[in-house]
């Protein structure tokens, strides 16, 4: 067991097969049930959290996961705090960490730095997101939560709205269906964050059957699971070209009154104001089960990564 | 009476970059860091006839032997192009142009925020080639799509 995974670097969901997914999501099965627990898998090792840039998901559930398996974590979370503030640049900060700790978790606004890190760094380098291009561990996160709530990936039809230009996160999670057999795969965002040509081109490629729309309403009614994404007021040159796309992609509760009863709704958080309030306490909303998984998920992910059989 | 023809004389050695696509011979010294000011005897004949391309552009080098890594280059703005090799003013061997799989550094990434335009960085820019005919590559770092036409003005020169 885990020997693909061992010593390995997370850099793009695209490095990893259906079948090893497969495999993290039945360690993240075990790794649930001892999420109660300390436990000593990773005593002695040393898990270094660099993130160049805010987050808190992220770097908290790795954070919990490391500690949780008995790792001791060191990092940072902010450029300021640490000596790129002094124009030391990312290799030097890499090969340091690398020297401090068994495993780096990076995120940095540049897309590619992960790569770069894991050519420098001797230890395994997990990708904690890169600029607007990959989000692994969110992906193997957001592919975990479509098994728990319809005990399968393939043949259902998947609706990804918002900013898929730009986001990581909806980039990362089109990456990862095209490792399964989605039903149908809808792309709905205004035009002007549409999913980017290397995204489209793979679609193509591995024969998956997608469109490409703009508004929600005209699917609605045939969406299993909808993964949600931030439509960001800063994406637009024209502010009410904004006003108008913030409304036509907001999801609230008389939108929903078209969908499937067992639609499910995903959205890798944080959220603002893009889902309703009254969304949260409805049947669709799967995104607080979402996050929750975040730490089993990764606990097996590490797991796998440093060794230890959970 | 026909029209007269342009007459170069043979090199003793060096390289005869031929069936360049005609208008292209200067962007292939370019490429391969020839600016003229090196010394080297260079013959550029540019728009003239050719059966294979109509028109073509022939650089004749003295003293220059090409590397693989320069022939690759000129794959990338000169498909076409042919190589021969000359000693004692025969051609000595004769081959054409291939893009290789991977390329390094010589392209730059057309995506600002890709790790690979970090100044600072011990980085070089790579690039895999996805197809030849049209050529679309993709980079390494940020996954960003280049296709042919975007290509001619992303190569360092």
């Amino acid at each position: 067991m885990n020997g693909s995974f061992m010593g390995r670097d997370v850099i793009s969901i695209l490095d990893f097969k259906r079948e090893e997914l497969e495999e993290l999501f039945e360690l993240s099965d075990r790794a649930r049930k001892l999420v109660d627990r300390k436990l000593r898998l990773l005593e002695g090792k040393v898990v270094s959290l660099a993130f160049f840039e805010p987050s808190t998901r992220t770097r908290m559930s790795f954070e919990v996961a490391a500690r949780k398996l008995g790792a001791d974590v060191i990092g940072f979370s902010s450029e300021e705090s640490i000596s790129i503030a002094k124009g030391e640049n990312l290799a030097d900060t890499v090969r340091m960490l690398d020297s401090y700790s068994d495993l780096i978790v990076i995120r940095h606004k540049l897309e590619g730095a992960a790569k770069f890190a894991s050519e420098i760094a001797l230890n395994p380098v997990i990708n904690g997101g890169d600029g607007k291009q990959h989000h692994p561990t969110q992906a193997m996160i957001d592919l975990y939560t479509v098994r728990e709530l319809f005990s399968e990936i393939d043949g259902l039809t998947y609706a990804i709205v918002g900013d898929l230009r730009y986001g990581r996160a909806a980039a990362s999670f089109i990456y990862a269906l095209t490792l399964f057999k989605p039903l149908k795969v809808y792309l709905v965002s205004p035009p002007i964050l549409s999913a980017r040509p290397e995204v489209t081109s793979l679609l193509k490629s591995r024969g998956i059957v997608f469109e490409e729309l703009s508004k929600l309403d005209e699917v609605i009614e045939e969406v299993d699971v909808m993964y949600v994404t931030r439509v960001q007021r800063e994406r637009f040159p024209d502010p009410t070209e904004y006003e108008k796309a913030k409304g036509t992609y907001k999801i609230t509760l008389k939108l929903l009154e078209k969908a499937k009863h067992s639609l499910k709704i995903l959205h890798p958080l944080p959220k603002v104001d893009e889902i309703e309030l009254s969304v949260d306490n409805s049947k669709h909303a799967a995104y607080f089960l979402q996050a929750s998984l975040g730490v089993p998920v990764r606990m097996a992910l590490l797991t796998m990564v440093l060794g230890g059989e959970l | 009476m026909s029209e007269p023809t342009l007459v170069v004389s043979k090199i003793r050695a060096g390289t005869v970059i031929d069936h360049i696509p005609a208008g292209r011979a200067l962007d292939v010294l370019k490429i391969i860091g020839l600016s003229g000011r090196e010394g080297t005897r260079t013959a550029i004949i540019m728009n003239v006839e050719s059966k294979k391309l109509g028109k073509k552009d022939i650089v004749k080098i003295e003293g220059k032997f090409l590397g693989q890594h320069e022939v690759s280059i000129i794959a990338l703005i000169a498909p076409t192009a042919t190589i021969n090799i000359v000693e004692d003013f025969k051609v000595v061997r004769k081959f054409k142009v291939e893009i290789p799989e991977v390329i390094e550094e010589i392209i730059i990434c057309p995506n600002t925020t890709c790790i690979t335009n970090k100044s600072n960085e011990p980085i070089k820019s790579r690039f895999r080639v996805l197809s030849r005919k049209p050529i679309t590559m993709q980079c390494s770092y940020c996954s960003t799509l280049i296709s042919e036409d975007d290509l001619y003005g992303l190569i360092k020169v």
